[in-house]
């Protein structure tokens, strides 16, 4: 039998993560530092993962609604308005997802098929153009760039739009770039969007990450709720990635969309997870102010490290990630990062892999004790000065 | 107290070690800025000593902690102070507070053995003059001290990479 004949050939269009190689080069090495983590090192407060195991002694180990518990709805609805100034209604624009990874998947779904342009603004997280072509769209890539200090501008986005072009997918604070769009930043983009009569996916799941400047959400702007598919999750900001809660916010009627899909295929999610959920939305705010402030001095570190390096670095302003510019070295990022691997052993992400504008950057996540940023930033400086002198 | 202050605290209470270099990035500031601080704080009294929470329970040493809870009849003008002045002055008291409840004086204390510890408390201790009753509770085991869980196997357990 020819199993690679009976795969759907949708499936054989994405191409295979170009993380997966790397891993594997990390794994087995030893004794590396790992810059190269895309999640919180924190663990979830013990007060949340307390009210989960108290839940459990409980006995609440059933289904929830399909939108997800009333009362997580009610505060995630609360606190969207509180700090992001949009109001949305807990009953019919919420839905409670497994992650922000479910909500981008059918959100997607739910909005194009065949035919349709998903524009998708880069370097990003690996999984939107994967998702948008097994829903049948093309993606179509809209780069940033260092000299903008990886916004989106609205020059590059029009340049890009076609008759076909329906979707926009981005996500600010981003992740592999640390940008973020300030209030003016997204008014130019909105008025694209209405312009050519768009929506977007907004992916926020970094939105409590952001430094020294407050998170605007680009579905507060006049006219965009209803063009707005607002896409955040717990799994950053609280330091919640295995429990897999996120959330979408949008018209009632894109919701309804996406809650067919969450019925048919997931259900609902898990509700230990949603009880941690509450919990943290509850009595979470003083934890994870504490982990950004942490965040927040680790950034600095590590961005005066490329500095003195002779990297440049644009200054991220959210998420937990560095992008420093290593084309000085003379090398490509993925030679750099293969290289960086084996000669000092620190793990980094080549930016290749989060799409177009991503090359000649690597990704470094902070998400790790300063004692081992330091330690990464004097070995990086060992591997890379050579290669800058040399050039 | 300023804001960077309590800021350059916090890390060096949770790190005696970090470097001055450290700090001096993740504030945004000045190595020479820093270490001016550093000193200020030393001088004022601000940062008292720089020490390390050690597990001994990790190596077989002879060491038993008790706390003691104190009843005291204070004298009149002199408060709870001048009593846990002599009682602080004692080099086997590790820790003196003055406590809200039904004791005043919350006495820590450090031994070789039971023995020496119950010889503090019975030649040393309770003869004070204001002293009116002591109870003594030996430390059997620690979990966690200073805010540092003492046997915690903190392993990452974050995949090496990830997107």
């Amino acid at each position: 039998m020819n199993i690679e004949e009976k795969l759907s050939p949708q499936v054989k269009l994405i191409p295979p993560s170009g993380i997966r190689k790397f891993f594997d080069l990390v794994v087995a090495t030893e004794g590396v530092i790992s810059l190269g983590v895309g999640e919180p090192d924190f663990i979830t407060p013990w007060h949340i993962r307390e009210s989960s195991i108290h839940s459990l002694e409980k006995g609440q180990t059933s289904y929830t609604s399909n939108a997800g518990l009333p009362e997580l709805r009610e505060y995630i609805c609360q606190y969207i308005e509180n700090d992001f100034s949009v109001k949305y209604s807990p009953s019919n624009e919420i839905m409670v997802t497994v992650g922000a990874s479910e909500a981008i998947d059918i959100a997607l779904r739910s909005l194009v098929s065949q035919g349709d342009e998903v524009l998708i603004v880069e370097p990003s997280y690996v999984s939107y153009a994967p998702c948008a072509v097994l829903a049948g769209a093309t993606p179509v890539s809209v780069p940033t760039f260092q000299k903008d200090d990886f916004k989106l501008t609205a020059e590059v986005l029009e340049s890009r739009i076609t008759p076909k072009s329906k979707v926009i997918i981005m996500c600010f604070p981003n992740n592999p770039t640390g940008a973020i769009m300030e209030k003016e930043d997204l008014q130019k983009i909105a008025d694209i969007i209405k312009k050519y009569d768009l929506l977007v996916i907004s992916d926020e799941v970094y939105a409590e990450l952001s430094y020294g400047v407050k998170h605007v959400s680009i579905a507060s702007l006049e006219g965009m709720k209803d063009r707005t598919i607002l896409i955040g999750g717990l799994s950053k900001a609280f330091a919640m990635t295995g429990w897999r809660i996120g959330y979408a916010l949008a018209h009632p009627q894109i919701i309804a969309a996406m809650l067919k899909i969450h019925q048919y295929t997931i259900l609902c999610a898990p509700i230990m997870g949603q009880i941690a959920a509450l919990e943290a939305m509850k009595n979470g705010k003083l934890e994870m102010e504490k982990m950004v402030e942490q965040y927040d001095q680790r950034r600095k570190l590590i961005v005066k490290g490329f500095q003195e390096i002779g990297l440049s670095c644009h200054v991220p302003k959210g998420a937990f990630y560095a992008f420093p510019n290593i084309e000085a070295t003379g090398y490509n990022d993925e030679l750099f990062a293969e290289e960086l691997l084996k000669q000092s052993k620190v793990a980094v992400v080549p930016g290749s892999v989060f799409g177009q504008g991503g090359k000649g950057f690597i990704r470094c996540s902070y998400a790790t004790s300063y004692s081992k940023i330091s330690e990464a930033i004097e070995r990086i400086e060992k591997f890379a000065r050579p290669l800058i002198n040399n050039k | 107290m300023t804001e960077l202050q309590m800021k350059l605290l916090h890390l060096i209470e949770d790190n005696s070690k970090i470097s001055v270099k450290e700090i001096a990035d993740m504030l945004d500031l000045d190595v020479e800025q820093v270490a001016q601080m550093i000193k200020e704080l030393e001088e004022d009294g601000t940062i008292v000593k720089y020490t390390a929470v050690v597990n001994w329970e990790n190596i077989a040493t002879e060491r038993v902690i008790a706390m003691i809870d104190v009843k005291v009849a204070p004298k009149r003008g002199q408060g709870f102070d001048a009593l846990a002045e002599r009682i602080y002055r004692f080099p086997e008291v590790q820790s003196v507070y003055l406590m809200s409840g039904s004791y005043d004086l919350s006495v820590v204390v450090e031994g070789k053995n039971l023995k020496q510890v119950a010889k503090f408390v019975s030649a040393r201790l309770s003869p004070l003059e204001d002293v009116v009753s002591t109870t003594t509770h030996f430390i059997l085991k620690k979990y966690k001290e200073n805010g540092v869980i003492l046997n915690d196997k903190n392993n990452d357990q974050r995949l090496v990479v990830s997107p």
